[in-house]
């Protein structure tokens, strides 16, 4: 009994609040500096299909991007509703593809070169169509590696 | 204004600025990873090069159609998606040897030694009316009968799963079931899109 009774003698003063700002920076540093800020504003309208098969994406410097779906409901007056193709910040035609794929192979290292990939996020309503298309072109250009991205789900419906 | 004694500033309000901060960027933190299915596109024939395809026998063919209105047929009878999975992986393990499923040949993998080998290949052809959805759907039961088939394999032969093997051992069971989706060349099966 005597030990509990030293204890509180000793718990009677407070804690020191001074390290809390510290402890709080630390971490607000950490979330910081992992933020990343997405670089470009998707345009279209992107409701990915589920899969269960699905793996993870490495190395984000090597993957290239193509949107493809309807675009978003402030575009659509000057766009209209059919599913539009977007690269970077703007929206493109499938011809734009070959020269897209060129200069993203230019700006890695050379011998990082064969592990480039383009990554498909594609609108689930979308129409084969157009991605047929895209799969040509992509050929056209040896861009082989593809990813059509997916969310992960548990069970297809 | 009376002056603080000593002239400093109370830091008690510091925690709760960073909080703050911290908040936000919690908030503003999107970890999302990118993921998907992989593949690989065939590269383009050579233009001068005349179309000179060695005849598949049928019996090696799994042939799987989408039409424009997303309905699915398989080995020329419609087929519920629900069923693909198990089917193609009928297809491609062939456990009791039917004569109307793929020819198996023997081959010397390591750590197997001399295994039969099936000669199978999935062909995929969709409509260009089909829905990106189904045709993800259908590439997904391909891929996961696939999955299903390796794992089984490595199970039985390491008593581990596919993903946790070495490089050598994975790459035993992947030649043993390869991932072979040929896609074919775009038609247009049932009319407009």
């Amino acid at each position: 009994m005597s030990k509990f009774k030293r204890k509180i003698k000793v718990g009677s003063q407070e804690i020191s609040t001074a390290s809390l700002p510290d402890i709080v920076f630390m971490l607000l540093f950490f979330f910081m500096v992992t933020t990343v800020m997405r670089e470009t504003t998707i345009k279209v309208v992107q409701k990915m299909p589920g899969a269960t098969e699905v793996k993870k994406l490495e190395k984000k410097s090597l993957v290239s991007y193509i949107y493809i779906g309807k675009p978003r409901q402030s575009f659509q007056a000057i766009y209209g509703t059919e599913p539009r193709i977007q690269l970077n910040d703007a929206f493109a035609k499938v011809d734009d593809i070959r020269n897209y794929i060129i200069s993203e192979r230019e700006k890695v290292d050379e011998n990082e070169r064969p592990f480039l990939t383009t990554s498909l996020k594609v609108d689930e309503n979308t129409k084969m169509g157009i991605i047929v298309d895209i799969k040509q072109e992509l050929r056209k250009a040896s861009a082989l590696k593809i990813n059509y991205s997916t969310r992960k789900v548990t069970a297809i419906e | 204004m009376p002056r603080r004694p000593g002239g400093t500033y109370s830091a008690a309000s510091m925690a709760d600025i960073a909080f703050l901060l911290l908040i936000f960027f919690l908030v503003a933190t999107t970890m999302d990873v990118d993921s998907g299915l992989s593949r690989k596109l065939p590269p383009m024939p050579p233009p001068d090069s005349q179309e000179n395809q060695n005849e598949i026998k049928e019996r090696n063919i799994f042939v799987v159609l989408i039409n424009s209105g997303d309905q699915l047929m398989v080995e020329g009878l419609p087929m519920n998606i629900h069923k693909l999975r198990g089917e193609a992986k009928e297809f491609l393990a062939n456990p009791s040897n039917k004569g109307n499923l793929p020819e198996k040949t023997l081959k010397d993998i390591p750590y197997f030694g001399q295994i039969a080998v099936t000669k199978g290949i999935i062909s995929l052809q969709n409509d260009r009316g089909t829905s990106y959805g189904m045709y993800i759907k259908v590439q997904n039961e391909l891929a996961a009968a696939v999955n299903e088939l390796r794992n089984e394999l490595s199970q039985q032969k390491f008593g581990k799963k596919f993903d946790d093997l070495n490089k050598e051992q994975a790459d035993a069971v992947s030649d043993i079931f390869p991932q072979i989706i040929s896609e074919a060349e775009p038609k247009n099966i049932g009319g407009n899109r």
